[in-house]
C-alpha cells in the first residue's frame, strides 16, 4: 500500500479527455488569420553538384509570397550537436540525397506553394551516388563532406580493461555478426509548424511539432541571427517523435525563414513521403561481437565492432556511434571492452536517434551471443545472466553507476510469470521460448552542446485565490505523459488533489528544458517540478506559522487540508477573513471543517502577494573523464527483462508471436499506467524492428516504401497479449526513487525473440528483420548442413 | 468550379461549397473547423481520419467530399452527448488507451461502429475492427482493453 495520495496511482491523464474528444490541438490543427503556405523544393538525386538554380518562373507565379534559397537563408551550419555541424538551411554546392533541400516557397495556398516550388529549376551534375558502406569508403570515393575523408563521419576506439588480456583468461569465445536495417519510426503525426514573425518588434514565435523546444529555439537564434530572447518555439500537442522530433528540421528554419520575409504566418508540413525522406530515425548497424568467458561462465572480454550507416548529415549520429558501443557496459559485470565504432556518410536521408537510441541492435547482437555461450556451457540463459549481472551500487568498466538495479528481480518477475523453467526447452516443435535483457539511461547526463545550463526549470505559482497550482515547465508532452507526470510530482509535493494542478508544457517562455530525449522528462523535469512545488509549500507553511505563532515544522498539508502535527492551533481568524473575503459565496467553510488550502492560500496571498517558486534541477558530476564519456552517463539506469514465447511455421517461414512478458525497473512508478503504457509500447515497436521493418531504397537511393502500406509497423491484430511488470528499486537519484522506462524496455525485445527462434526451429539468424523468406531460407540452410 | 453538397455532420445539416478535389478529411478540417480527424498519411492506411459515414467507418483521405453529398457522417466530434463523454471515450481515458493521442479519433470511432453492432465482441473481432487504425505509442493492449471494458458493461 502506497503511502502516497497522488503519485504511484493509476490516475487518468491530464490530457485524454481532450484527446478522446478530438479537442486537443495539434500542429496541422492550427491556423492564423492571413497564414501563408510553404512548400520545399527538395532534390530528386541522390547526389550531384548544383550548377544553377533560376527561380524566376516560380517567383512570377501568381500567388507567390516569396521563394528564398540559400543565397536568402545563409551558410551557418547547424545541426545537433555542435561537434558536427555539418547540415546548411539549403544545399548550395551539392545535393547530397533524395530530399536535400534547395529552395522553398511562400504561397497563398499550398497548392500554388507546391505549383512554384516545382518551377524552379535546377541544373545538376550528378556524382556517384554511395549509398552503402562498403560504397562510401572504398577507395576514391567522393567525399559528401570535405572535412571528413572516406566519408568516416565519426570514428570511436575505445578501450576500458585490456581486451586481449581478458581473452586469454577465457576458455570460450564466440564471434558473430549482426546487421540490422534502417528504420522509420513511424510516429502517427507528420512534422509541422507555423512561423511567425511580427516584423514591428521582431519578435519570432514557431509553433512546431518538436519534441525539443529549447534546442529548436537556439538553433533558430543561431542560424536566424536573432537575439534568444526574440525567439518563442511553442510545442502544441505532438503526435508522437520518438527521437526524430528531437533536432531541428528543416521545415522550422524556413517557415521563420519565409515568416521574416513575408511578414506573414507560414505553415508547414511533411506528407509522409517526406517524413520518410527526412529520416533521421533508427540506422543500419552492422556489430561484430567477440565475447570470451570462463568455463564457469564469468564473462570476461567483450569487442564490438560497428559500422552505422549514417545518410547524409550527422545529425545526433555521433551520440549514437558512441551509444552503440558505451550501451554494452551493463547490466552485465564485463571488466574488459573494446569497441571501435565507424558512423560513415552515404547518399540517402540522415539517420539519428530513436527509441532505444544507439543500443536496441548492439544489445540484440550481444543479448544472442549470450544465449549461444549459454548453450556451449551447458548453462540455462538465466543463469549465465543472473551469474554476471551487476547489482544495485555496482559501476560499469566505463564508469556508468548502477545507482540502482533491480535487473534481479525483473528476471525472476518474467521467468515466474512466463512458467520459463517448465517451457524452456520442453515446448513442442515449431514453438519457442526466449529471454534477454537491458538497460538504458534516465537522461543524458550532459545537454547536447557544453553548457553549466539547468537541464530543467519549472515555475509554480498558485492563483491568487481558489487553491489552483498553475505549473509552467518548458518540458514536452510528446504522448508519453509527462504532464500527468509533472501534475502529479507537483500535487504530492504541494499536497493537494491532483484536479487541482493546472499544468502548462512545451513553451521556451516557461523556462529551461532541454526536451523529450533519452528518458529525461521524469526524472530531471521531475526534481524541477518537486524542487518548485517543495518552496511554494514552503512560503504557505510559513506564513500560516506566523499568522498562527507556531513553528512552521508544525504543519504539513495532505489532500488539500493543512495538517496540524501537534495540538489544533485556533484558526478561526484566519478562516474569518478568508470567509469576509468571500461574502455571498455558497460554499465557504464552516466552524467545524478542517483548516484548507485553498483558504492557506488566499491567507499567503493576502500576506506576501503572488507566492510562486522556481525549480530547478541539473546532475551533479557524472561519468568518467574519457573522450566521449558523456554519452551513456546518467543519473539513474532503468532496467528490463523479457520473454517472448513464439511459433515457426517451418514449411513457410512464418513467425508467430504468442506471448510476450516484461518486467522494468523504472525506480518508483509515479503513474503506474503511464509505465505500463511505455512498457507495452516499447515491446510493440521492438517487435516491428524485429519482424517486419525496413527502409527500403531503389539502386538511384530513392526510398521504395516510404509510406505505411509498405513500411509495416505492428498492427492490433500482429500483437500478443503482453504483460507487464513493473518492478520498484528506489533510485536514490530520481525524484521519490523514480528513473526511466520509454526507452529501456525496448531493448531486450529483439533478442528475446531472436532466442525464441533458435528454441523454436533451432537456427540462429543474424540479420533483420524476420521476413518468412528469411526464417524460411535459414531453417532451409539449417537442414541442408544437417544433412551434409 | 465549385459543387454545393448537402450532408448531415453530427446530426447538423451542412450546405457547402466544395472543388472537385476536396477530400472530405480537408473539407472538415479545413472548412468546417472539425480538426478531430488527424491528417497522417493521405493514403489510406494509418486510419486517423477516420469517420462513419452512413454508419461504416471510412477513411475521409480517401473520400471525396463530393461522395459524401448527402450521407450521414459522425466524427469524434459527434460521439460526447449532453450527458458527457461515451462510454468508449471515457474507458479510453480511464484504461490510458490514449497516449499522443493521433490515433485516437479514429481508434474510438472504429471502436464504436463495432459496438454499435455487436455489443459483446470477441477480442479477435476487436483486433480486426482497428486493425486499419495504426497506433504506434500503446501497442494496442490498452486500446483493446478499453473496448473490452465497455462491451462487458453493455
Amino acid at each position: 500500500m502506497s503511502n502516497y495520495d497522488v503519485i504511484n496511482s493509476n490516475a487518468p491523464r491530464v490530457d485524454t479527455p481532450a484527446k478522446a474528444k478530438g479537442k486537443a490541438i495539434f500542429i496541422d490543427d492550427m491556423s492564423m488569420p492571413d497564414m501563408l503556405f510553404g512548400a520545399l523544393l527538395q532534390s530528386p538525386i541522390a547526389h550531384g553538384k548544383i550548377l544553377n538554380i533560376d527561380i524566376s518562373a516560380a517567383k512570377k507565379l501568381k500567388g507567390v509570397k516569396a521563394v528564398v534559397t540559400a543565397k536568402e537563408a545563409g551558410l551557418i551550419p547547424y545541426g545537433v550537436s555542435p561537434a558536427r555541424y555539418d547540415e546548411n538551411v539549403f544545399c548550395h554546392d551539392n545535393v547530397r540525397y533524395i530530399g536535400d533541400e534547395i529552395a522553398a516557397v511562400a504561397a497563398v495556398d499550398l497548392e500554388t506553394a507546391i505549383a512554384a516550388a516545382s518551377l524552379i529549376k535546377v541544373d545538376y551534375q550528378e556524382l556517384p551516388a554511395l549509398l552503402t558502406i562498403d560504397d562510401a569508403m572504398a577507395e576514391g570515393a567522393p567525399v559528401l563532406h570535405k572535412k571528413y575523408p572516406r566519408n568516416i563521419c565519426a570514428q570511436v576506439n575505445q578501450e576500458f580493461g585490456n581486451f586481449e588480456a581478458g581473452l586469454k583468461e577465457s576458455d570460450i569465445i564466440k564471434t558473430t555478426t549482426f546487421k540490422s536495417k534502417r528504420q522509420d519510426a513511424a510516429f502517427l503525426e507528420p512534422q509541422g509548424c507555423i512561423a511567425n514573425f511580427d516584423k514591428l518588434t521582431e519578435n519570432l514565435t514557431l509553433y512546431s511539432s518538436t519534441q525539443v523546444p529549447h534546442y529548436v529555439q537556439r538553433i533558430l537564434s543561431m542560424v536566424l541571427k536573432l537575439p534568444i530572447g526574440k525567439v518563442r518555439v511553442i510545442k502544441p500537442y505532438l503526435g508522437a517523435g520518438f527521437g526524430i522530433k528531437a533536432g531541428t528540421n528543416t521545415m522550422e528554419i524556413v517557415s521563420c525563414l519565409l515568416s521574416m520575409k513575408t511578414g506573414k504566418p507560414v505553415k508547414m508540413n511533411y506528407s509522409r513521403e517526406q517524413v520518410f525522406m527526412f529520416g533521421r530515425a533508427r540506422h543500419q548497424f552492422v556489430h561484430t561481437m567477440t565475447t570470451g568467458v570462463k568455463k564457469d561462465g564469468t564473462l570476461m572480454a567483450l569487442k564490438n565492432e560497428c559500422y552505422l550507416d549514417g545518410g547524409a548529415y550527422t545529425s545526433f549520429g555521433i551520440a549514437t556511434v558512441y551509444y552503440s558501443g558505451s550501451l554494452l557496459g551493463g547490466p552485465y559485470k564485463l571488466p574488459n571492452m573494446k569497441y571501435d565504432g565507424y558512423r560513415i556518410y552515404t547518399n540517402k536521408p540522415a539517420c539519428g536517434a530513436q527509441r532505444g537510441h544507439g543500443g536496441v541492435i548492439a544489445r540484440a547482437c550481444w543479448e544472442q551471443q549470450l544465449d549461444m555461450i549459454a548453450e556451449e556451457l551447458g548453462m540455462d540463459p538465466i543463469e549465465l545472466r543472473l551469474k554476471n549481472m551487476m547489482v544495485t551500487g555496482d559501476i560499469t568498466c566505463n564508469d556508468f553507476n548502477m545507482s540502482s538495479l533491480g535487473m534481479k528481480e525483473c528476471i525472476e518477475a518474467v521467468k515466474d510469470g512466463s512458467e520459463w523453467n517448465k517451457k524452456k526447452g520442453k515446448l513442442p516443435k515449431g514453438k519457442g521460448i526466449g529471454m534477454a535483457c537491458g538497460f538504458f539511461v534516465s537522461g543524458a547526463g550532459y545537454p547536447i552542446y557544453r553548457s553549466d545550463t539547468y537541464h530543467s526549470t519549472a515555475v509554480i505559482k498558485l492563483t491568487e485565490d481558489g487553491g489552483t497550482a498553475l505549473l509552467y515547465t518548458a518540458s514536452s508532452e510528446i504522448g508519453q505523459g509527462s504532464d500527468t507526470t509533472m501534475a502529479m510530482i507537483a500535487a504530492e509535493t504541494l499536497g493537494i488533489p491532483l484536479s487541482d494542478i493546472r499544468i502548462e508544457s512545451g513553451d521556451t517562455d516557461f523556462g529551461v528544458d532541454l526536451g523529450a530525449y533519452s528518458s529525461r522528462q521524469t526524472l530531471m523535469t521531475g526534481h524541477a517540478v518537486y524542487d518548485a512545488a517543495a518552496h511554494v509549500k514552503q512560503q504557505i507553511l510559513e506564513v500560516l506559522a506566523e499568522e498562527l505563532n507556531i513553528s512552521a515544522d508544525e504543519i504539513d498539508i495532505k489532500k488539500g487540508i493543512i495538517i496540524f502535527k501537534k495540538s489544533q492551533p485556533d484558526f478561526s481568524k484566519l478562516r474569518e477573513r478568508y470567509i469576509k473575503e468571500h461574502r455571498g459565496w455558497t460554499d465557504n467553510p464552516s466552524a467545524d471543517d478542517p483548516l484548507t488550502f485553498k483558504e492557506a492560500s488566499r491567507i499567503a496571498f493576502l500576506a506576501k502577494g503572488i507566492i510562486s517558486a522556481n525549480g530547478k534541477y541539473k546532475p551533479h558530476q557524472l561519468g568518467g573523464k574519457f573522450k566521449g564519456a558523456a554519452v551513456g552517463t546518467s543519473p539513474a539506469y532503468g532496467c528490463s527483462a523479457q520473454i517472448v514465447e513464439l511459433t515457426v511455421d517451418e514449411q513457410t517461414g512464418q513467425i508467430t508471436i504468442d506471448n510476450m512478458i516484461d518486467a522494468h525497473d523504472c525506480g518508483f512508478a509515479i503513474n503506474r499506467v503511464s509505465v505500463e503504457g511505455q512498457m507495452e509500447g516499447s515491446l510493440s515497436m521492438g517487435l516491428g524492428e524485429a519482424m517486419f521493418e525496413e527502409v527500403k531504397f531503389d539502386s538511384k537511393g530513392k526510398i521504395i516504401n516510404a509510406d505505411l502500406a509498405e513500411y509495416k509497423i505492428p498492427t492490433a491484430l500482429d500483437m500478443p497479449p503482453v504483460k507487464a511488470i513493473i518492478v520498484e528499486s528506489s533510485e536514490p537519484n530520481g525524484p521519490f526513487g523514480a528513473k526511466e522506462v520509454g526507452e529501456g524496455a525496448i531493448m531486450p525485445t529483439i533478442p528475446a525473440i531472436l532466442n525464441a527462434v533458435y528454441d523454436a526451429a533451432g537456427v540462429r539468424i543474424f540479420e533483420l528483420p524476420l521476413t518468412p523468406e528469411r526464417v524460411y531460407q535459414a531453417i532451409l540452410d539449417y537442414k541442408n548442413k544437417k544433412a551434409s | 468550379m465549385k459543387q454545393i453538397i448537402n450532408l448531415t455532420i453530427n446530426d447538423k445539416k451542412y450546405e457547402v461549397a466544395v472543388d472537385a478535389n476536396l477530400t472530405l478529411l480537408d473539407l472538415l478540417r479545413y472548412q468546417l473547423g472539425l480538426t478531430g480527424a488527424k491528417k497522417g498519411c493521405e493514403l489510406g492506411d494509418c486510419g486517423a481520419c477516420a469517420v462513419i459515414m452512413d454508419g461504416k467507418p471510412v477513411n475521409s483521405c480517401l473520400v471525396l467530399a463530393v461522395q459524401a453529398n448527402g450521407k450521414n457522417i459522425t466524427t469524434i466530434e459527434g460521439v460526447e452527448d449532453e450527458n458527457g463523454l461515451h462510454p468508449l471515450q471515457k474507458a479510453f481515458v480511464e484504461k490510458g488507451a490514449i497516449q499522443c493521442g493521433f490515433c485516437t479519433s479514429g481508434m474510438i470511432l472504429s471502436g464504436k461502429t463495432l459496438l454499435d453492432k455487436k455489443p459483446n465482441p470477441t477480442e479477435t473481432e476487436i483486433k480486426s475492427a482497428i486493425s486499419g487504425n495504426l497506433c504506434r505509442c500503446t501497442g494496442y493492449q490498452k486500446i483493446i482493453e478499453a473496448v473490452q471494458s465497455v462491451s462487458c458493461e453493455g
